[in-house]
């Protein structure tokens, strides 16, 4: 399942995470960031408990976004131990996601 | 509406419109024109059939004319958007919008690309190519639209809802319109930043304030575009599966822009092997 981050649940989901966390940030306009959803579906079917598959909409929680200084979407993320150990922008295969996070 | 819509009039788009037509497929082929093998310095000497070396330019228009012998239509158009709404392909060129069932994507890679210091470094930190994506974050912020043709019109178009806030740079080419903001022609020189980008350099020694440029230089050859799309992007070429689809059921791509080698050989194989594979798709998609 892919998680819905919010203001809320970001610190417990990403930043205390026990394993790696791949963090979509996107928006509703970007066609691009469209065609990301499905393959984050499937990678999150795919990798299990091994990692977590999440998404953050910039229009809602742009706190966030201005603070890991977001300027292009999709931007793929990943997270480990709370810090960033990947980022690259566009759409990218189910393959090459689970290349970012290390599996 | 088409049933099949060929961006490219190439080696590769030709030869799949060439076996779509004649396995009783009508194909609207497009491009704007004749691609690398136009400029491309050296007579061809390794394409089978040609005893004499032939000129790459003769060989394409060659090509572009035995499609039309058969009866092939043919747009001389740039095309400067595509979009897919219920499985239907809206693409859009400087003159027309063409609506298909399938669109094959043959436009081929630019051999350079616009390498100028600073462009790598800025790319998502405040270099876009999509205007529709990131003008978002620059509502507020000074933009940077950089082309000249239709393609970087449409984006400005959009751009200029969101932010009056606009330089065009041309890159040293001209511009056959005006438009109600700062126009720069002088050749880029420089992206100018430190984590991210704050300015544009050009040749006569000048420096531009700049928060966000907006690459729109080309035409959709080039791979940015094909990531505005939303297709995979992957060691610059456009994935796709063993049936030449990319991650976008019914666009299809082939030739250069999905790699491998760079040879008209290739390009004409890929034609000839995608036309067995839309087929299939049209018959599934019509059951």
């Amino acid at each position: 399942m892919v998680i819905e981050l919010t203001q809320d649940n970001f610190k417990k989901e990403v930043l205390e995470s026990d394993v790696p966390v791949l963090v979509d940030f996107w928006a509703r306009w970007c066609m691009p960031c469209l065609r990301t959803a499905p393959i984050l579906e499937e990678l999150a079917l795919e990798v299990g408990d091994r990692a977590k598959v999440a998404k953050l909409d910039v229009d809602a929680i742009y706190q966030i976004a201005d603070e890991y200084e977001i300027m292009s979407i999709p931007t793929l993320t990943v997270f480990v131990n709370g810090e960033i150990k990947e980022q690259v922008i566009g759409v990218k295969s189910k393959q090459e996601m689970i290349r970012l996070l290390g599996l | 509406m088409k049933d099949v819509l060929i961006v490219g009039l190439g080696p590769a788009g030709i030869s799949a419109a060439i076996y779509l037509k004649r396995s009783g497929v009508d194909p609207l082929l497009i491009g704007k024109d004749l691609g690398n093998l136009e400029l491309f310095p050296l007579p061809i000497e390794n394409y089978y059939g040609f005893p004499e070396p032939i000129h790459s330019k003769t060989l394409v228009q060659n090509g572009i004319a035995q499609a039309q012998h058969l009866g092939i239509e043919i747009k001389k158009e740039a095309v400067i958007e595509i979009a897919e709404k219920d499985s239907i392909f809206y693409v859009k060129t400087a003159q027309n919008e063409y609506l298909a069932k399938t669109v094959i994507l043959a436009s081929g890679k630019k051999l350079k690309s616009f390498s100028v210091p600073g462009f790598n470094k800025f790319k998502g930190k405040g270099i876009s190519f999509c205007a529709t994506c990131d003008g978002f974050f620059y509502r507020r912020k000074k933009i940077a639209i950089i082309g000249h043709s239709a393609y970087m019109k449409n984006e400005l178009a959009y751009l200029s809802q969101l932010n009056q806030d606009i330089t065009i740079f041309t890159n040293g080419e001209t511009l056959d319109e005006t438009f109600p903001f700062l126009i720069v022609k002088e050749k880029i020189t420089k992206f100018l930043g430190d984590q991210k980008l704050t300015g544009i350099k050009t040749s006569d020694g000048q420096i531009y304030s700049i928060d966000g440029a907006f690459v729109a230089v080309d035409s959709p050859g080039s791979l940015e575009f094909a990531q505005q799309i939303g297709i995979i992007v992957e060691k610059g070429n456009v994935v796709v599966d063993k049936k030449y689809q990319t991650n976008i059921p019914g666009l299809f791509a082939i030739g250069d822009i999905i790699g491998g080698k760079l040879q008209i050989a290739k390009a004409v194989y890929d034609g000839m092997m995608v036309a067995d594979d839309i087929k299939r798709y049209l018959k599934n998609k019509n059951k």
